[in-house]
C-alpha cells in the first residue's frame, strides 16, 4: 500500500508538470462541449432554393410563400426552366428546386389533385433527407389549408391527422442528445489514450529498466499507474456533468451518483484496454496509432454522432459489444430518460465482465522480466 | 561460496544472435570487477540477466547468493543497478528522484545518507533543478546516487562512463574506488581499455565470450610476444608494407604509432628495418615496447 502511495505521489507530480496535459484535461472538456455539441446539429436552416413556377397561379405563388415565410428556405432564384436552374446545383448556391408544373392551380380545383415536384441536391445524404422533411412537411401543410379553403371537396375529405409528440428530448435539441454522448467520449480518451501512453512512456524513456529491478511488485505498478487516470477520468466527468447541466441546460432527470457509479466501472474498461495497448507497443506514437484506431472505431460505431439504429444489422451486433455505443445509451438513458439502476443493471454487469476480461488480459501480457 | 556472484555457463539468444554463451565467473565480495569489450559483447545482456531484467536460456547464476531465476524478487531488493543509457525521470528534479527510489526500496534518504554523501554534495546545488536540465556528468552522478540509495549489497553499473569527458570519468572512478572501501561488490563494464586499471579484476568479453579473465598484470604478463612500436613519415603505406611482409604477426594502429608483433617472436628489430627502408620510408621511428591491455585483447579476439 506504501508503494502504491509511492508511485501515486510520482505519477500525480509528473501529470501536473507536463505542460500538455493541464491545458488536455481542463480544456478539452470545455471546448469539445462547447463546439461539438453548437456545431455538429441535425436542424439545417437557412437552405437555398430554386423556384420553377411554370403555373404563375395564385396557388401555386402562395405554396412559394408559405417555404420563404419558414425559417428554413431563402429564396435563391426564380426561373422558367428546370435546366437553368439546375446550373445553380452545380455552384452549391441552390439544395433544392421547386418545380410547379403548368395547370397546378386548376387541376387541383377540377379533379382535386395536382402535382409538384421537389429536386434535392443529395450529394449529403442525411442532409437531403432533412430538406425533403422541410419541404414535404410545408407542402403538406399547404395542402391541408387549401383543402378546407376551397369549396370543390369539402365534405368528401377525410384526411387522417397525424399527432405526435417526441419524449425525453421534445424540441429536438441536438445539444440534449450530444452532451452525454461528448462525455462518454471524453472519459473514453482520458482512460485509453493518456493511460497507454503514461506506461509506454516509461518504456520509451526506459525508466521501467531502473524501475524494473525494485521491489515494486506488478500490481502495485499497475495500480499506481492506473489509478491517478481513473480520478482523472471522474473528476472530469463531474465538470462535464456540471458544466452540461448549468451551461447547456441539459437535463438529468437520473441520480448523477447512478452516472458515477456506472463511470467508474466503465473506466476499469478503458484504462484495461489503455493497458493492454500499452502492452504491445514500445512508444508513445505506436500507443497513440494503436489507441486512435480503436477509438476512432469504436467512437464512429458507438452512437454518439449517428444512431446506433440507421447502421445495418451486423453494426448493430458489433455495438452492443461497443462499450462506448453501451455507455453512450446508459447515459442518455439516465439522463435523459431517468432511468433508474434495475434499467442500466445489464449494461452494469457487461462492463463487469468487460473490464474482468481485458483487465486479466492485459495483466497476463505485462511482464517485467522478458 | 563466499562469493557476491557466481556464474555457470550463462547463455542468452536473441533469434539467431547469441548474444551471451556459455559465460562463467566469480566474483568475491567487496570486489570492484570490470567487463571490458567492444559494443555488442555482450555486457549489458549478461548484465540484465544478472539484475533480473532477462531469463537466460541456459546456465545459472547466483547474486548475493540468490538464484536470479528463482529468487529474482530478493535480488530486485538487493542490487543497485545503474542501465547504460539515463533512466531516471527527467521531469522530476534531482531530490524528487531520489526520494522516489529511496521509499520504493522501503527506506529514507537519511537513513542511506552516508553511503552517498560523498557523490550527493556535487548534486546538492542542484537539488532542485529537473534530472532532464542535468550535466551528463551529473546526470551520472545522480544515477549512481539513485542505485546506491538502498544500500545494495552488489552494484551493477553498466557503461556508466561512455559518452562522458575525461575529468568526469575520473572522479567516477575515484568514487568507485570509495565505495569499494566501503564494502560493496561492484560489477561494472566498459568500453574503455584503459579503465582495465582501474579495477580489481577484469574479464575480456567479446561476442557473447570470455576471452580472459583475471588480474590485469597477470592478463599483461600472459602476452609473451615482444611488441613493438612503429611510425614513419608515411603511416598508411607502413600499415600496408609491414601487412605484406612475409613474418607479420599483427599490426594495429594506436593512436600515433603502429603496434608491430612478429611471427619468429625473437628480435627482429634489423631486419624489419632493412625492410622498411627498402620501401622508401624516412623519419623511422622504431621500438620495443611493454604491451598493454590492448595488445592482449587484439591478440585474444584474433586467436
Amino acid at each position: 500500500m506504501r508503494t502504491i502511495l509511492v508511485i501515486l505521489k510520482k505519477e500525480f507530480l509528473q501529470i501536473f508538470r507536463n505542460r500538455a496535459m493541464i491545458p488536455l484535461i481542463v480544456f478539452m472538456p470545455l471546448f469539445q462541449l462547447l463546439i461539438l455539441s453548437n456545431a455538429a446539429t441535425y436542424e439545417i436552416k437557412n437552405i437555398k432554393f430554386n423556384v420553377v413556377d411554370l403555373d404563375q397561379s395564385y396557388f401555386s405563388r402562395e405554396l412559394v410563400s408559405k417555404f420563404t415565410a419558414s425559417n428554413y428556405f431563402i429564396l435563391n432564384e426564380a426561373s422558367f426552366s428546370v435546366e437553368q436552374s439546375l446550373e445553380s446545383f452545380k455552384t452549391y448556391d441552390a439544395r433544392l428546386i421547386v418545380y410547379i408544373p403548368k395547370n397546378f392551380e386548376r387541376d387541383f380545383r377540377t379533379s382535386g389533385k395536382s402535382e409538384v415536384q421537389f429536386l434535392i441536391n443529395a450529394e449529403d445524404a442525411s442532409a437531403a433527407g432533412i430538406i425533403n422533411n422541410y419541404a414535404v412537411n410545408i407542402t403538406r401543410q399547404y395542402n391541408s389549408e387549401i383543402v378546407t379553403k376551397s369549396s370543390v371537396i369539402p365534405e368528401k375529405t377525410s384526411l387522417i391527422n397525424i399527432n405526435h409528440s417526441n419524449w425525453y428530448n421534445p424540441e429536438l435539441d441536438y445539444r440534449t442528445y450530444m452532451v452525454p454522448g461528448i462525455l462518454v467520449a471524453l472519459v473514453t480518451l482520458i482512460g485509453s489514450f493518456l493511460s497507454g501512453m503514461n506506461i509506454v512512456k516509461e518504456k520509451e524513456i526506459g525508466t521501467i529498466e531502473q524501475l524494473n529491478v525494485t521491489p515494486i511488485k506488478k500490481y502495485q505498478f499497475i495500480i499506481g499507474k492506473l489509478l491517478p487516470f481513473w480520478i482523472i477520468g471522474i473528476v472530469e466527468l463531474i465538470i462535464g456533468l456540471n458544466l452540461g447541466l448549468y451551461i447547456f441546460g441539459v437535463p438529468l432527470l437520473g441520480s448523477p451518483f447512478l452516472i458515477l457509479l456506472l463511470a467508474s466501472v466503465y473506466m476499469f474498461v478503458v484504462l484495461g484496454i489503455g493497458l493492454l495497448i500499452s502492452t504491445v507497443t514500445h512508444t508513445q506514437q505506436q500507443a497513440m496509432f494503436i489507441a486512435w484506431f480503436f477509438m476512432v472505431l469504436f467512437m464512429l460505431m458507438g452512437g454518439i454522432f449517428t444512431p446506433v439504429e440507421s447502421m445495418p444489422d451486423w453494426a448493430q451486433t458489433i455495438a452492443y459489444f461497443n462499450p462506448i455505443a453501451q455507455f453512450n445509451r446508459a447515459m442518455r438513458m439516465i439522463m435523459l430518460k431517468g432511468s433508474q439502476l434495475k434499467d442500466v443493471i445489464p449494461v452494469l454487469n457487461f462492463f463487469i465482465v468487460f473490464a474482468v476480461i481485458i483487465m486479466s488480459l492485459a495483466v497476463w501480457r505485462y511482464r517485467k522480466t522478458e | 561460496m563466499d562469493y557476491a556472484v557466481t556464474v555457470n555457463n550463462i547463455s542468452k539468444s536473441f533469434d539467431k544472435t547469441k548474444a551471451v554463451e556459455s559465460v562463467s565467473f566469480n566474483v568475491e565480495k567487496g570486489e570492484l570487477f570490470g567487463f571490458i569489450g567492444p559494443d555488442g559483447a555482450g555486457k549489458t545482456t549478461l548484465f540484465r540477466m544478472l539484475t533480473t531484467l532477462l531469463l537466460p536460456d541456459g546456465g545459472e547464476a547466483f547474486v548475493d547468493g540468490f538464484d536470479i531465476v528463482k529468487d529474482f524478487k530478493k535480488i530486485r531488493g538487493s542490487v543497485g543497478y545503474m542501465p547504460g543509457r539515463f533512466s531516471l525521470y527527467q521531469d522530476l528534479s534531482v531530490e524528487e528522484n531520489l526520494k522516489f527510489f529511496a521509499r520504493v526500496f522501503g527506506t529514507t534518504i537519511e537513513a542511506n545518507y552516508e553511503l552517498i554523501k560523498d557523490i550527493y554534495v556535487f548534486l546538492e546545488p542542484f537539488r532542485k533543478r529537473r534530472a532532464g536540465k542535468l550535466s551528463g556528468g551529473m546526470k551520472q552522478k545522480l544515477a549512481l546516487c539513485c542505485a546506491l540509495i538502498h544500500k545494495p549489497g552488489v552494484l551493477f553499473l553498466d557503461e556508466p562512463t561512455t559518452g562522458v569527458d575525461p575529468v568526469s570519468r575520473n572522479e567516477f572512478w575515484e568514487m568507485l574506488g570509495k565505495l569499494k572501501e566501503g564494502g560493496i561488490t561492484i560489477l561494472v563494464s566498459t568500453p574503455y581499455m584503459d579503465e582495465a586499471s582501474k579495477c580489481d579484476r577484469i574479464a575480456l568479453m567479446q561476442k557473447g565470450k570470455i576471452l580472459d579473465i583475471g588480474f590485469l598484470n597477470d592478463i599483461i604478463s600472459k602476452y609473451e610476444k615482444p611488441v613493438y612500436a612503429l611510425r614513419s613519415g608515411d603511416m598508411h603505406k607502413l600499415i600496408l608494407d609491414l601487412r605484406a611482409a612475409e613474418n607479420t604477426d599483427s599490426v594495429y594502429s594506436f593512436g600515433d604509432y603502429l603496434h608491430y608483433t612478429d611471427r619468429r617472436g625473437k628480435a627482429v628489430e634489423e631486419d624489419i628495418k632493412k625492410i622498411l627502408i627498402s620501401k622508401g620510408h624516412t623519419d623511422l621511428v622504431f621500438k620495443q615496447i611493454n604491451p598493454g591491455i590492448e595488445d592482449c585483447f587484439m591478440s585474444l579476439m584474433n586467436k
